[in-house]
């Protein structure tokens, strides 16, 4: 916070400057830097076992990260209106795009989840998470603040639409974090206590269901439950790797694991984190996890708008959601799934759409008088 | 900290802001909207204490994990994981404890092609090191880019030193083990071999391959490594000297089933099965389906005794060939006359042998075959055991060539055991090449009278000492047995006259018969020494005799001083001067046909006391080979005073 831009300065870029949550902003972009620390540990083994060039991977995360940076500013410059009119025009497109996926889509690993696009590849589920968590709070406070407006009907219907494609690609994990979120935001919205002890009943047959429903998901459950049942090679390297770190990690680069786990840039990066680099940098990244969440819920509870607190909750709970599954799955204790880990893991797609959800959370809770965003 | 940075803030003011106390906002906030925002409040608080609690909860199982080193999280994978890389392979011994079969610890030497830099080099250190491995070839293999390759199996301590000098990345070493048999090939197709990986694939080693490798004790076998030395010594020495071109030795305990010893030749290193030639992997005693000629011979004599249609005093005439449709059976040894039962076997007589079958008939003989199991596969402990082959449509034609051994074949183990079922008082067992734990007796069946038992003993002595077997006699033992020599079929169909199969099959000591001999030799050829016969009595026999002079001893059977004393037939000859008093025919055999005259009975000795007949001043033997017709009237004889039904 230094004086390189004055109080005075009522441009664009100051005003931002002086009404940011610099808190946030300076988590993430720690965790940017840690992630693009664990991707150079990480992507050389990931492209030599596909035969790409050592630094294929980090090449790419370099391509995408200024790129991610871009967004995270642009879009937290937006006034709250103008997120909301973004989300819902961002969902809609993400929603088409997934749809073109079940008739277009790559399928990788049994699921199709990825379209072409422009000569890139891309996962629009990852970008209907932010986006559905704006309109679905949109949609809950109209509701609370307008007697005549059926918002949580319309909210309902949407994630069940959404719902509906992710499950036909399929992608059972996605589904989770989504209707997850959008549980929490109806929870904050005031949801009666009877139908939240509802819900959370609902919600375990649904991950009952899913167990018979999908056999992937059965045999994820059953090897976590118990490890001899299956292959369970993964999780038993990652815990090796953590053990193998210690304390003080095996040091930069020293790591094995990124050798012997395909997965080891994307959902297993955590845990050549805590091989190459110890307890301490595994503490401190789920501080800052811990931190951004909390922080931007606390920053929330000042507001009177209904939109922004039931934005940013669901932004945060969603944000907070992803790190906690990718962290506990690769520390065994729940089913493997994958997920990215929040800025650290390689992906583009996660990456970008992460920035989406970061850069609305900094527009929501920068310091302004009103919707249009005039600075209060 | 997360609270109180929001407000140091709020003490700024914008310029041209309005001022307004700091709680204003909230308290602009009316009815139903305040209501709502402030349930949001709270639950905003109930969330972010839930993520709270999860983030300490990975916090929690951070330090748990990699400060305090929870190892019992993976103790489960990794040492299902270990059990199945370190497999041990069970030994496999002797009935005396001795090693037949065990595991030396090695190395293999792998590559991982990826990993290897300069892999021409690599090629050319190792074919240098190892003479073995092919220099082309290697490179081939190094450059393929696979990611696990055999380079080469079990090196030795030198080897591996020399090539882990070599430093060469991308190339390991794995710890392995290799089977060793101590024995060489003695005990080649009863143990059989392993694969590269150390499975078994024949013999024993396939058979109990689960479970050699899921148990760490060893499987003790039934056999004797030094019977089974013995007995192939002799058989090997039996087919040098008469020119054979292969044959097969086996010695059963007649009381059990359980072999001793299982002897096929040419057999093979059991370290090197993949080069062996196909003959030699070819196990004759169990998988050789063979036509076992004169040998069958007893098992009509048996049927028909046992069955009722004729007893030792029964004769057939044997003055003509039997012409049917187109064949016509005549005898080897043709003696032109009516024969008696003995004198049917003695004289190995086809024609005798045929009429006995025929009048027994052909259901009779089927069953009486198939009792003692002579028609089913043995359910010998070895995957590679034939099934016996006979006619599907038994024709009288056939009733009369399987009586004289032809038209059926069937493996050396089946004739083994039901010869066993013959002298040992007519209890069949399985053959068994495992030694049962405690030596517990195995169950058998009752397939035949005790008095059919006795009168085979008796004629199998006969034969020894007065037909096709005397070869195999051996001084002091009271050997019996019966030859066969059947000609070989030619691959063009038909029998081959010149190229015979010949064998011999005995029972020691025959009074009470303890152990069963087979010998069988392939294609043996007339020697200056036999007079240029190739007939089994020429060969088979005297292997068969050399086997059990030698054996004998080591199985607790010591020469007698007087074998006389169980020549049942010759007893008679002593019976027929109204001597009956003086029959020898001891207890075990005082059922038989003979011993049934009242006054034979009453005058039967024990057999403990084995007692000497009365010397009528000349060798018993002298009396019948001087006067062939001796027999069969001493039998008449007998055949009139004794009451046999």
């Amino acid at each position: 916070m230094s004086t390189t831009v004055a109080r005075t300065d009522i441009s664009t870029v100051g005003r931002w400057w002086w009404t940011i949550d610099k808190w946030i902003l300076a988590a993430t972009t720690l965790l940017i830097l840690i992630g693009i620390i664990l991707n150079f540990a990480a992507g050389p083994p990931a492209a030599e076992r596909i035969g790409a060039e050592t630094f294929h991977f980090v090449r790419r995360q370099m391509v995408f990260l200024p790129l991610t940076i871009m967004v995270i500013f642009g879009i937290s410059l937006m006034a709250p209106i103008q997120v909301r009119r973004f989300a819902v025009i961002g969902f809609l497109i993400a929603l088409g795009l997934m749809l073109l996926t079940l008739v277009a889509g790559i399928e990788v690993k049994g699921a199709k989840r990825w379209i072409y696009l422009a000569g890139m590849s891309l996962q629009p589920s990852e970008f209907i998470k932010p986006f559905f968590a704006v309109v679905a709070a949109w949609m809950f406070a109209e509701h609370r603040l307008r007697e005549d407006f059926p918002g949580n009907i319309i909210s309902i219907g949407l994630l069940f639409s959404v719902i509906a494609v992710l499950l036909s690609q399929p992608d059972v994990g996605m589904t989770l974090v989504v209707t997850a979120v959008w549980c929490a935001q109806f929870f904050m919205a005031g949801l009666p206590i009877f139908w939240v002890i509802l819900i959370i009943v609902a919600g375990m047959g649904a991950i009952v269901g899913a167990y018979f429903a999908f056999p992937h998901v059965a045999s994820r459950v059953d090897r976590f439950l118990d490890p001899t049942t299956g292959d369970s090679y993964q999780i038993t390297q990652a815990m090796r790797a953590f053990q193998q770190g210690g304390l003080f990690g095996r040091g930069p680069g020293e790591g094995r694991v990124k050798e012997a786990l395909p997965d080891a840039h994307t959902d297993f990066i955590f845990a050549v984190a805590g091989e190459e680099f110890g307890v301490f940098l595994c503490l401190l990244m789920v501080a800052l996890f811990a931190f951004l969440v909390i922080r931007a819920l606390l920053k929330v509870m000042r507001e009177e708008n209904m939109f922004v607190l039931l934005a940013v909750g669901g932004l945060a709970v969603q944000f907070g959601l992803q790190a906690i599954i990718n962290m506990a799955s690769s520390l065994h204790m729940m089913p493997t799934k994958g997920m990215t880990l929040p800025f650290v893991s390689y992906g583009g797609s996660s990456l970008v759409a992460l920035g989406v959800g970061m850069g609305m959370i900094l527009a929501l809770t920068r310091r302004r008088r009103d919707m249009e965003g005039h600075a209060t | 900290m997360i609270g109180s940075m929001t407000n140091k803030r709020r003490a700024f003011l914008y310029p041209g802001e309005e001022v307004r106390p700091s709680r204003t906002p909230k308290l602009r906030l009316e009815g139903a909207t305040k209501r709502v925002v402030e349930t949001g409040r709270i639950r905003l608080v109930v969330t972010a204490g839930l993520f709270g609690l999860a983030f300490v909860g990975i916090a929690g199982r951070l330090v748990d994990l990699m400060v305090l080193e929870n190892t019992a999280i993976i103790a489960a994978p990794r040492t299902s994981k270990v059990a199945a890389v370190a497999h041990h392979r069970a030994d496999i011994l002797d009935r005396n404890g001795i090693l037949i079969a065990t595991n030396l610890p090695t190395v293999n030497l792998y590559a991982d092609s990826v990993k290897v830099q300069d892999a021409a080099h690599a090629a050319e250190k190792l074919a240098e090191i190892l003479p073995d491995v092919d220099r082309a070839d290697t490179l081939r293999r190094l450059t393929s880019g696979q990611r696990f390759i055999y380079l080469r199996r079990h090196l030795t301590p030198a080897e591996q030193m020399s090539v882990n000098r070599l430093g060469i990345p991308g190339v390991y070493f794995e710890n392995a083990e290799r089977r060793a048999y101590p024995h060489g090939s003695l005990f080649a197709h009863v143990v059989g071999a392993t694969d590269p990986d150390n499975r078994g694939n024949a013999g024993v080693e396939k058979e109990f391959d689960e479970r050699l490798t899921t148990q760490d004790d060893p499987i003790t076998l039934s056999l004797d490594a030094r019977i089974q030395h013995t007995a192939r010594d002799a058989l090997a020495e039996g087919i040098v000297r008469y020119h054979a071109a292969a044959g097969s030795a086996v010695v059963m305990d007649a009381n059990s089933g359980a072999l001793l010893a299982m002897v096929s030749l040419p057999d093979f290193d059991p370290k090197a099965l993949g080069t062996a030639s196909d003959d030699a992997k070819f196990n004759r005693v169990t998988l050789g389906l063979y036509e076992m000629g004169s040998t069958f011979k007893l098992f009509t004599a048996a049927m028909a005794l046992e069955a009722g249609t004729a007893n030792l005093e029964s004769r057939y005439d044997a003055t003509q060939p039997i012409k049917i449709g187109r064949f016509t059976i005549s005898d080897y040894h043709a003696q032109n006359r009516w024969l008696s039962v003995p004198e049917i076997l003695i004289h190995s007589s086809n024609i005798g042998a045929a009429k006995m079958a025929l009048d027994a008939g052909t259901d009779r003989q089927k069953a009486f075959l198939r009792k003692i199991g002579l028609l089913t596969q043995s359910d010998l402990e070895l995957p590679e055991v034939g099934k016996p082959q006979y006619p599907s449509n038994w024709r009288d034609i056939n009733t009369i060539t399987i009586s004289y051994g032809h038209g059926i074949s069937v493996t050396p183990i089946n004739v083994v055991s039901a010869v066993s079922a013959l002298v040992n008082g007519g209890v069949l067992y399985q053959p068994s090449i495992i030694s049962h734990e405690g030596g517990a007796k195995p169950e058998g069946h009752q397939v035949l009278s005790q008095k059919t038992s006795d009168a085979m003993r008796a004629l199998m002595r006969m034969i020894v000492l007065e037909g096709s077997g005397k070869q195999a006699d051996v001084k002091g033992y009271l050997v019996g047995g019966k030859t066969g020599s059947a000609e070989k079929v030619s691959r063009r169909g038909g029998y081959m006259e010149s190229s015979l199969r010949t064998s011999f099959v005995s029972a020691f000591p025959i009074d009470a018969p303890r152990y069963v001999v087979l010998v069988v030799l392939d294609e043996p050829k007339g020697t200056k020494e036999t007079y240029n016969f190739a007939t089994a009595g020429w060969n088979a026999a005297p292997t068969a005799g050399n086997i059990i002079a030698r054996i004998a001893p080591m199985l607790g059977v010591f020469p007698i001083g007087h074998t006389d004393s169980f020549q049942p037939l010759v007893g008679l000859i002593a019976a027929s001067g109204g001597h009956h008093e003086s029959n020898d025919y001891g207890a075990p055999v005082k059922t038989a046909a003979v011993a049934a005259a009242p006054v034979a009975k009453a005058a039967a000795v024990p057999v403990a006391a084995r007692t000497t007949l009365p010397d009528d001043g000349e060798s018993d033997r002298t009396v019948v080979q001087d006067d062939k017709d001796t027999i069969s009237a001493l039998i008449d004889t007998i055949g009139g005073d004794g009451e046999v039904e």
